[in-house]
């Protein structure tokens, strides 16, 4: 764990207090119950708005405690370890696209709303089945915005759209023009395919030519960090279970087949944990952002995908159990790893900037 | 108030990068520069010439080589911040830090804690000037990962202890002039009856035979006493205690295998441009093999989510104000990534990495491939890789002990 401020033990400690005793994960099969299309508990949201959690990166003066990525990453990881059901990443991914390239008049119009939890708002790149951005065919004509986007993170929910067209980002309320197929993925969370059929659209005119590739980064440390918690929740509840279950009169936290496994996972997850928080304080900086979020996203990929696999089979055949949470991460994990960049998009960006 | 203290600490700063500025200037000759061995002290004899042998004074004198241990030891008495404007000072100028070795990386911090002020003021000026130079003897031939089942025995002869048994892997035994080793001295108990002592190497009774190592060199030793008398002013700590401050000397040595300036250093030397001499590029500067790239890539994400534990590290127990849970991760992976490394460098070198020796391969090469061989050691020694998992599994994450 980085070295915290007092400020951030405490927005922790909240985070940790709340997850646990109103968001546990019997909250998120309530969720899976219901089959709403959103999939989250609107009231769960507006309680995390709040305490303040929408507005973590927004300015004092728009509304928000301007604590910054770390600060965000601390409440983000804490509800991925109870697999909370909520819209905050997406809405704090496209807050700092606001951020990064609003003009003060959409600053002020967006953000406040933002921080307060009224409005969700979420990130519409992907138009085929990976991350890429070199494929961006949605365009802009007069104002009006039109295109394809596909498996939109939170879209049921979200009411505004940061679009990625050809030249750059825009910001599209959902309306006219705006049509939602809804894609049901293993995790069981809101995604949808968006058909933008000339939606009226505002640019993001500042943040420059790297404004998207800026934001991606930003949206990679937040996933990060939400993967971090459910990798540490895994490993917890599987150390847990170790140390309980009895099979040849013994308990099976005494083989040492297993104390080694989890010795080379709990390895695994401190390089993770490093590297997250490393990408979360890259942007609180400004510095090497492209390259520490780069690292944090596939060590978080790397690490989690191990440990979701590691934690069904350590819990055998409960852990292939519906009735088990277990399961539970392995479907979201997938999802976050495909998010942003798969571990192999990552490598290969990694190696780009690193100039081979 | 925040602020005016800040800026106090900032002018005081300033001077004292000022101050260090100054001592290379006068100090530092520029035809070491960008030489020295920081291992010098492991795997070497002592052989210096005069401009070397100026150079180590010189920061000795000052205590500089060991900054943060206390001044009336011969320490530099320094903050973590002078500290760091030191090494940048020296880096800036490619000037090297001529004191070390297992005094100041393992013996020195021990003995400071568990040494009385008479063993203090005896071994610690020497090691803070780079004029006495340590081996540790604590492997025996049964006593590997099991160390605590050592059999060399001190028998208490009143004034001194009469020492027979044998010690293995002693890093640097041929060249060391002295050994702090941990003995038996009770057979009774398998780890109250340890005691940790303080042997002169040129002691009668003491015999050296270098070890020929799979990388040709030979920096381990088998050392054997036999009737070597050791005064009973040697012995660290009461009797009996020699297991826990071994132990702890152990903390210092798996900290300095894993972390600090060592693998920082290696960071330098980026695996992608390596490559991209050995192998061939496209138009757009990538290398063609995209498998290869693949590899370099995985492995360099890796070490640098490495490098940012072993600084998590570092900053959590300077907060925290003792080491880090962490620190017992750091050995395990650290040199799995280094062994990693030296394997990915043969596979891009091809057959140009595998050389042995002569003029066609250069000294890089050479060294790489020494380097490749040696690193084997590095997960056996200092704890194995597997007794690391068993500290993990046990200490850390609380699972009970095997059978």
């Amino acid at each position: 764990m980085a070295v915290l401020s007092e400020e951030q033990e405490m927005l922790r400690n909240m985070a940790r207090d709340w997850a646990t005793k109103e968001s546990p994960v019997a909250e998120f099969r309530k969720v899976r119950a219901a089959g709403q299309p959103q999939a989250y508990n609107a009231y769960a949201y507006a309680a995390m708005a709040e305490m303040g959690w929408a507005g973590i990166i927004i300015p004092e003066a728009h509304g928000g405690s301007d604590f910054g990525f770390l600060s965000a990453g601390l409440v983000v990881e804490e509800l991925g370890k109870t697999l909370t059901a909520s819209p905050l990443v997406a809405t704090t991914i496209a807050a700092s696209a606001i951020l990064l390239g609003g003009s003060d008049e959409q600053k002020a119009k967006w953000l406040p709303r933002l921080a307060s939890g009224e409005t969700v708002a979420t990130l519409a790149v992907e138009e085929g089945t990976h991350c890429d951005t070199s494929a961006i065919e949605t365009s802009v004509s007069g104002g009006k915005l039109t295109g394809k986007k596909a498996f939109v993170h939170e879209a049921h929910g979200a009411s505004l759209f940061v679009v990625a067209a050809k030249d750059g980002l825009y910001l599209v309320e959902k309306g006219d023009g705006v049509s939602l197929t809804t894609r049901k993925l293993t995790d069981q969370r809101s995604h949808a395919d968006i058909q933008f059929a000339g939606a009226a659209a505002e640019k993001l005119e500042g943040g420059g030519d790297s404004l998207l590739g800026d934001v991606l980064d930003r949206a990679r440390v937040l996933s990060a960090a939400e993967m971090l918690g459910m990798a540490q929740a895994v490993f917890d509840t599987t150390l847990d279970y170790l140390k309980q279950r009895v099979q040849f009169n013994q308990v099976l936290a005494t083989f040492q087949a297993l104390q080694h496994r989890m010795a080379d996972l709990f390895a695994d997850l401190t390089q993770m944990r490093s590297a997250v928080e490393a990408g979360l304080q890259a942007v609180d900086s400004g510095f090497g952002v492209a390259r520490a979020a780069t690292i944090a996203k596939a060590e978080a990929n790397r690490v989690l995908h191990a440990i979701s696999n590691q934690g069904i089979q350590l819990h055998g055949g409960i852990g292939m159990t519906d009735e088990f949470n277990v399961g539970f991460y392995l479907k979201r994990a997938r999802v976050l790893e495909a998010s942003w960049g798969s571990s192999s998009y990552l490598k290969d960006r990694f190696a780009r900037l690193s100039g081979y | 108030m925040a602020t005016q203290l800040e800026s106090d600490d900032q002018t005081s700063e300033d001077a004292f990068r000022t101050e260090v500025r100054q001592f290379l200037a006068t100090n530092f000759p520029d035809e070491l520069r960008c030489t020295g061995n920081m291992l010098a002290g492991l795997d070497g004899p002592t052989d210096e010439n005069p401009v070397q042998k100026k150079w180590r004074e010189a920061v000795g004198g000052r205590g500089w080589g060991t900054p943060t241990w206390p001044k009336e030891y011969g320490g530099g008495g320094l903050t973590k911040g002078q500290t760091r404007i030191i090494e940048h000072e020296f880096a800036k100028v490619g000037a090297y830090n001529p004191i070390g070795g297992m005094g100041v990386m393992m013996f020195g911090p021990t003995l400071l804690e568990y040494g009385d002020e008479r063993q203090k003021l005896e071994h610690i000026p020497p090691i803070c000037r780079g004029e006495i130079r340590w081996c540790q003897g604590y492997s025996e031939p049964n006593a590997g990962s099991d160390l605590a089942n050592l059999q060399t025995f001190a028998v208490d002869k009143g004034d001194h202890y009469l020492v027979n048994g044998q010690k293995t892997w002693t890093s640097g035994g041929q060249w060391a002039d002295k050994c702090f080793a941990i003995v038996r001295t009770d057979r009774s108990d398998k780890h109250k009856g340890i005691s940790f002592m303080l042997i002169d190497m040129d002691a009668p009774g003491v015999e050296v035979r270098p070890i020929t190592m799979i990388s040709g060199t030979s920096p381990f030793c088998e050392t054997f006493f036999t009737d070597v008398k050791v005064p009973k002013e040697n012995l660290v700590g009461k009797e009996g205690q020699g297991w826990t401050i071994g132990k702890r000397l152990l903390q210092h040595e798996r900290t300095n295998i894993s972390g600090g300036g060592r693998l920082a250093g290696m960071m330098g030397q980026s695996l992608g441009d390596i490559a991209k001499k050995y192998c061939e590029t496209g138009g757009d500067g990538a290398l063609v093999n995209k498998v290869l790239r693949d590899k370099i890539a995985d492995l360099e994400i890796r070490w640098n989510s490495f490098l940012l534990t072993a600084r998590r590290a570092v900053e959590e127990s300077k907060a925290q104000g003792g080491v880090s849970e962490i620190s017992s991760v750091l050995k395990k992976v650290g040199t799995k990534l280094a062994q990693d490394r030296s394997e990915l460098l043969i596979e891009i070198r091809g057959f140009q990495g595998l050389g042995w020796e002569g003029d066609e391969f250069g000294d890089d090469e050479l060294e790489d491939v020494r380097g490749w061989l040696f690193g084997k050691a590095a997960t056996i020694y200092g704890g194995s890789t597997e007794v690391q998992n068993n500290i993990i599994a046990k200490r850390v994450l609380g699972m009970l002990d095997h059978q």
